[in-house]
């Protein structure tokens, strides 16, 4: 058995992450990447709840649960307080959802992104506030169905673009990832650790629950929003571009229909979104053309 | 070695005495002299300190509790609006058990806007299970910075040293610092039981069910109490190493006294010499000043009332909807006494209004001949 | 398997909510509905399966053997298994 990812688990079972989390996968993953030396800042967010309740848990690293907004100021003190003790050596990990990250928790991030503090920040995005009840964040894609954009309201602003808000800040590096492409993300995230300075990974994250689809479909539609285009994987190297492209992109329609959130959209409204995909596709390769 | 210093000064110096490690603040007015002294200090390396220079008093807060989560000292400084918007993560740090240290200047709450004194800020915290002492003097200022992290680390609770916008803040006054190693002596390193360490993982702050909050919650006021008697220890010994102590309620001039003004902050100053004013003009009246409003002295509340005929409560603060926040706790802890004194509420100096000795005067007239009332608006116009 | 742990007073409890044991106890195998089975004529080795498994609980050998301890019988193993070696059958209860 050739093994692409690293074969030990610091991750435990028992956790309470629904059947077919992408969420879970994603800190799988993560620990995987990074190793035990690793303390995490984690706000409120479905992993508040998956770790496990007291006196238990799941992760098997030190973490520390902390209110909404803050992971990346707490982050920022965690990491202060190892630098003055002399501590090397242990990574630094915020650890939030979408809305932790883009909505309420964007100020923190920005203050501690334009800091320059050293550790790293992933968002794994399940595109609304999943712990809560599946209601719209920033991050939830146009078209889409959500417990506060119901039936005819669906969301109908854009997606919330956090990489090219980091990116602005001057980011030593950002980059998009996927569950389904867990190579991809492992060799991200030690490409991140090796650097010093703020770094941002937003890890799309799939949820059987929130996204309407069967749970044992998570990986296929992660890897059908990558090959779509719809979440493209790139990383943005003190401001450099490298984009993945898929051989032959699919069309969005395939990446929609196979989920509930977006079964009410019209065939106007999906090539609409097709259209807005392709739109965004051609502006991230020529920003990796412009910025190289 | 005496220098004269700014209240806001004698915190800057509290803090560096005290070998905070890292310290994470956003500027306010009238804070803004205590951290600009700090980065100073941080900067010409005179103080081995980590400086977050945070984007809100809210993130001020959260990195605060990331770095004494991880054994570090924590400081951070702050004043009214910022206060309040840290009322999230105060709850926090309390609930974490951090000891986390933090000076308040003492600013009336928008709107309108206004920069002076008031003590509706801190008070307003009173329930978020931090202590809070409320400071006279700028070297009173100084040495309860450095006791509050004696205080709170052996407790396990965060506190706030309070000191009055602009009267102490900005105002000078001698103050007697001590040599380093002499505090060194008295405050050793930080050095939690539990923190975050790689070599020893666990998750902090997890969910906890009905069944055991209660008992969590029930820990934390344990730990309030035990801090009375802390204060005190840690008082004397600042007393044996330093010559000066302060106690949770000091008396003055009460020595047969009647009646009794209760004061706090830089009230209490004022009140002082009007106590000796008064004293001289055949009055038996004395002064109490609280310091320590959290954990509540309730048993030095009592004592003092024993025998007195009335007790007056300045109150630089107020409850919406009900009265001076001190003169309610005072009430209530005396409610259970056999006997009780005629006790007058006084609200003065909301908003940094003077509050001059003619003031405390009409007040003690007050206590003196008239009936008692929950509220005395002094100086209403 | 970890054991579970009880507190029975105020007295047993650390001052703050900070975790000592592991969720390991917890067997989510309870969980599901539906339970995977492993065709070990078709299953090549891959590893895929375990790759893909939000509850690691795949384990690696010859063959891989999923912990029905833990299992929640969420499907992804048997989507994602190129030689289609996973089947789900519904679970005795």
């Amino acid at each position: 058995m050739k093994l692409t990812i690293p074969e030990e688990e610091i991750l435990s079972t028992g956790h309470l992450a629904c059947q077919g989390c992408g969420a879970t996968l994603a800190m799988r993953y993560a620990l995987k990447a990074l190793g035990r030396d690793v303390i995490i800042a984690l706000p409120a967010c479905c992993w508040t709840v998956i770790d496990g309740p007291f006196p238990y848990s799941s992760v098997g690293v030190p973490l520390f649960h902390t209110a909404f907004e803050t992971a990346a100021s707490v982050a920022s003190g965690i990491e202060a307080g190892l630098e003055i003790q002399g501590k090397k050596g242990v990574t630094v990990l915020g650890w939030a959802g979408d809305g932790g990250t883009m909505d309420i928790g964007i100020q923190a991030l920005s203050g501690a992104v334009e800091r320059g503090d050293n550790f790293i920040y992933v968002c794994y995005d399940n595109e609304a506030y999943m712990n809560t009840g599946i209601q719209r964040s920033s991050s939830t894609p146009y078209g889409a169905w959500t417990s506060t954009t119901p039936a005819k309201t669906f969301k109908s602003t854009p997606k919330k673009n956090m990489v090219e808000i980091m990116v602005a800040h001057k980011i030593p590096y950002a980059a998009t990832a996927s569950i389904s492409h867990p190579e991809d993300f492992i060799s991200k995230m030690r490409s991140a650790k090796k650097i010093k300075g703020p770094k941002f990974l937003q890890i799309l994250s799939p949820c059987p629950v929130g996204w309407r689809y069967p749970p044992q479909m998570t990986v296929k539609v992660g890897k059908l929003a990558v090959e779509t285009n719809v979440f493209p994987l790139y990383e943005v190297r003190y401001g450099k571009y490298r984009v993945r492209k898929p051989a032959k992109p699919k069309p969005v329609a395939e990446y929609l229909e196979l989920q509930g959130r977006f079964k009410h959209l019209k065939a106007t409204e999906i090539i609409e979104i097709q259209k807005k995909v392709d739109e965004e596709w051609r502006t991230l390769l020529k920003k990796e053309e412009v910025f190289s | 070695m005496r220098v004269v210093i700014t209240g806001n000064h004698a915190v800057s110096y509290g803090a560096k005495l005290a070998r905070a490690e890292v310290i994470a603040a956003y500027p306010i007015t009238p804070q803004t002299e205590v951290v600009e002294r700090l980065s100073e200090m941080v900067a010409n390396n005179v103080l081995k300190a980590k400086f977050i220079k945070v984007e809100s008093e809210h993130s001020a807060m959260a990195a605060c509790l990331g770095a004494s989560a991880v054994g570090a000292r924590a400081f951070t400084a702050t004043s009214s609006q910022g206060l309040v918007l840290m009322h999230e993560m105060l709850h926090w740090a309390s609930g974490a058990r951090l000891p986390v240290v933090m000076a308040n200047i003492n600013r009336a709450m928008a709107p309108p806007w206004s920069v002076w004194s008031d003590q509706n800020d801190s008070l307003s915290q009173r329930d978020t299970g931090w202590l809070q002492f409320y400071c006279e003097d700028n070297q009173e200022i100084f040495d309860t910075t450095i006791q509050a992290y004696k205080i709170c680390e052996k407790v396990s609770l965060p506190g706030m040293v309070i000191l009055d916008a602009f009267i102490l803040s900005h105002t000078s006054e001698v103050v007697d610092i001590p040599e380093q190693d002499l505090v060194d002596k008295f405050l050793p390193r930080y050095n939690p039981k539990y923190k975050l360490d790689v070599e020893d993982p666990h998750t902090f702050g997890g969910l906890v069910k009905p069944d055991l909050y209660y008992e969590f919650r029930y820990k934390i006021q344990q730990a309030m109490e035990e801090a009375k008697e802390v204060i005190k220890e840690v008082d004397d010994e600042f007393g044996k190493a330093f010559g000066r102590s302060y106690g949770l309620v000091e008396r003055y001039n009460c020595d047969g006294a009647d009646t009794i003004l209760i004061a706090s902050g830089s009230i209490a100053s004022t009140a002082r010499e009007a106590v000796d004013i008064l004293r001289n003009e055949g009055k038996d009246i004395g002064l109490a000043k609280i310091r320590v409003f959290r954990p509540f002295p309730k048993e030095e509340i009592r004592e003092l009332a024993k025998g007195r005929k009335a007790i007056g409560v300045i109150d630089r603060n107020i409850s919406f909807g009900n009265e001076g926040i001190f003169f309610s706790e005072i009430k209530s802890s005396l409610y259970s006494e056999p006997k009780r004194p005629l006790i007058h509420g006084f609200i003065a100096g909301l908003g940094g209004r003077d509050v001059i000795i003619s003031d405390i005067k009409d007040m003690a007239k007050t206590l003196i001949s008239k009936e008692p009332k929950d509220i005395n608006w002094v100086g209403l116009k | 398997m970890e054991e579970k742990i009880v507190f029975r007073g105020e007295k047993d409890l650390p001052p703050m909510a900070v975790s000592s044991g592991r969720m390991s106890h917890n067997l989510t195998g309870s969980w599901r509905s539906m339970r995977p089975v492993i065709d070990e004529e078709r299953c090549t080795g891959c590893g895929i399966c375990w790759k893909f498994c939000p509850e690691a609980c795949i384990k690696l050998g010859a063959k891989p053997e999923i912990d029905l301890d833990y299992c929640k019988g969420c499907g992804i193993c048997q989507e994602e298994c190129p030689a289609g070696a996973i089947s789900f059958v519904e679970e005795e209860r």
